[in-house]
């Protein structure tokens, strides 16, 4: 079985975001960057269905060459090749303009599953895998929490709202979005990293910047919905201050 | 002309669609005419709550083939409402079905969707929506380029159910015909499921501690049952802590987990992804420890305090023993 997986770069969960001069982007350069939680699991569930059915596993990301990084560390995990959809603008497209990009890039492979994860942690569409699989003409289900494969066709466990589940079976070639927790991930041997280093990471060049489908007008800080009581000092001493005023103030204790 | 796509179980409205009219009339801003589209099958009981609350037509698109949700049969069901209607924006909670089929809907009509609304205002003709970013750390203003409809999909919990204009005089109901052929879905659903009689319910408990990634290691989740004890409240815990099995699934607090509204609510090492946040934020009394001053749970919380927990919660405990 021939399975990609579309992982993105996304700054990391302690980076604290400084804007750009224009107002409506970060500055990319003051960020680190790390591989986005839910394509990590997509990965692993990819990694797994080749264990159990043979085959191919190929990483895809598009993005500025930074994201290379990432494409290392899948292959170190154990991916067999990339594809890097290689341009600056990818840094700050939104979920169109990147389904469009890997689009170009995967549509001549043929693969016969497609995954990644449910969505980014930084723009947080949740839309580049559902869109992507439109533009390849395959069916797709999002946020699945168990994959089975057998005779051509994909079984795959939706998660709904409040505990709730839902199987839905499609014919191969499909797309599905993995919800983070679905397995338990494997990190990178020493072995696993000196292998990557000789696998093949092919570029591509998008044809032209399409147009987004969003423009952010600002960015900011959000604004505080509620006043809250900052207390500080010594451990001890906060824990008398927060104790005085849950009891006494709140009444919730 | 907006269309507001109305989520149901069979019988009602759920709150989450009556909040995206509610955002629907905010941009309508009583000029704009508004149009209620539901899709599934045996659907007269939902149309009459639809119809009853007056805020504007309602279109049904009623067939076998949308009996169980599949995202094809739905992005067939909901184009044709919207050839029928030619709305020039379409509003819609963002359920975990709103993330399954709008995208597609969305590329197949060549529109742009925004989602995770959590704001709207008027710009002269465009319209602005206001979406988190960066997991919360950010907001953005956005505007959708391209063709009519946008699709804008609201966060849940962002707009007020409450704040709904309701009607005079109910809603006129119409039928929308619409042809699915011989194959709705290459998907085939089966019927939803719970996976296992949820042991706990949170729901009823009057306090909550809560745990997240910032707790890093299951030995020290003691720590927090410590904690959970001398306030006497129930222990639960973000989605990362529960799909590591450090806690049972059924004590998640989110949008996958269970949704609280206690008197107190403690949050140890949780950082407030939005998928948390609107399992929680209903709490009356929110307590946020966490060392990232940046971290969103602090935007919910009115007692704040920056550091570290395996400091403060001993104190606190210690304090709380006191007592």
């Amino acid at each position: 079985m021939k399975i990609a997986v579309c992982i993105k770069q996304v700054p990391t969960r302690e980076w604290h975001p400084r804007l750009d001069d224009t107002g409506t982007w970060i500055r990319e350069g003051d960020a680190s960057y790390e591989l986005n939680e839910p394509d990590a699991y997509a990965l692993e569930e990819a990694l797994r269905l080749r264990e159990r059915h043979g085959g191919e596993v190929v990483v895809c990301s598009a993005g500025p060459a930074r994201v290379q990084q990432v494409l290392r560390e899948a292959l170190a995990r154990g991916a067999d090749r990339a594809v890097h959809v290689d341009a600056e603008w990818l840094g700050r497209a939104d979920a169109f303009v990147v389904a469009d990009a890997l689009h170009e890039a995967l549509q001549g492979e043929q693969f016969d599953l497609i995954l990644t994860g449910l969505q980014s942690d930084d723009q947080g569409h949740a839309q580049m895998g559902v869109v992507l699989a439109e533009r390849l003409g395959v069916p797709h289900s999002t946020i699945i929490m168990q994959v089975e494969i057998a005779d051509g066709r994909l079984r795959a466990k939706r998660e709904l709202e409040a505990g709730w589940f839902q199987w839905v079976t499609m014919p191969l070639p499909a797309l599905i979005t993995i919800q983070s927790g679905i397995n338990q991930l494997r990190y990178a041997t020493l072995k696993g990293i000196m292998a990557a280093k000789k696998k093949e990471i092919r570029q591509v060049s998008p044809a032209a910047a399409p147009q987004p489908r969003q423009e952010i007008v600002a960015l900011a800080a959000p604004s505080r919905s509620k006043q809250t009581a900052m207390l500080s000092g010594s451990p001890g001493e906060i824990a008398v201050e927060l104790v005085r005023r849950l009891s006494d103030e709140a009444r919730a204790l | 002309m907006i269309g507001v796509l109305l989520e149901h179980d069979g019988s009602r409205v759920s709150r989450a669609s009556w909040e995206a009219v509610a955002a629907a009339q905010q941009l309508a801003q009583g000029s704009a005419p508004l149009a209620c589209v539901v899709l599934g099958h045996g659907l007269d009981a939902v149309a009459a709550d639809a119809a009853a609350a007056g805020v504007g037509p309602v279109h049904v698109v009623d067939d076998p083939a949308l009996a169980l949700y599949s995202p094809d049969a739905y992005v067939t069901g909901v184009r044709a409402a919207i050839d029928a209607l030619k709305p020039d924006l379409v509003v819609m909670a963002h359920t975990y079905q709103a993330r399954d089929f709008a995208p597609a809907l969305a590329a197949r009509v060549g529109a742009p969707l925004v989602s995770d609304v959590i704001g709207v205002r008027r710009d002269g003709d465009a319209i602005v929506l206001r979406r988190p970013m960066f997991q919360g750390k950010l907001v953005a203003d956005v505007k959708p380029v391209g063709a009519k409809p946008a699709f804008m999909a609201c966060q849940i919990g962002a707009f007020r159910a409450d704040a709904l204009a309701r009607g005079t005089s109910p809603g006129a109901v119409q039928r929308v015909a619409v042809d699915f052929g011989p194959t709705p879905s290459r998907q085939v659903p089966e019927a939803p499921f719970r996976e296992a009689k949820q042991a706990v319910d949170l729901g009823q408990a009057e306090r909550i501690v809560a745990v997240g990634r910032g707790i890093k290691a299951q030995e020290h989740m003691a720590v927090a049952q410590d904690l959970a004890a001398a306030m006497g409240a129930e222990l639960a815990a973000s989605r990362p802590i529960c799909d590591n099995g450090w806690l049972p699934m059924d004590r998640q607090v989110g949008s996958s987990g269970q949704t609280v509204a206690p008197k107190l609510y403690v949050a140890l090492g949780v950082s407030g992804a939005i998928q948390h946040l609107v399992g929680m934020k209903g709490s009356r009394t929110i307590v946020a420890i966490n060392k990232d001053p940046d971290a969103p749970i602090f935007e919910v919380a009115d007692y704040g305090i920056v550091g570290d927990l395996f400091e403060i919660v001993p104190a606190l405990i210690a304090e709380l023993k006191k007592r």
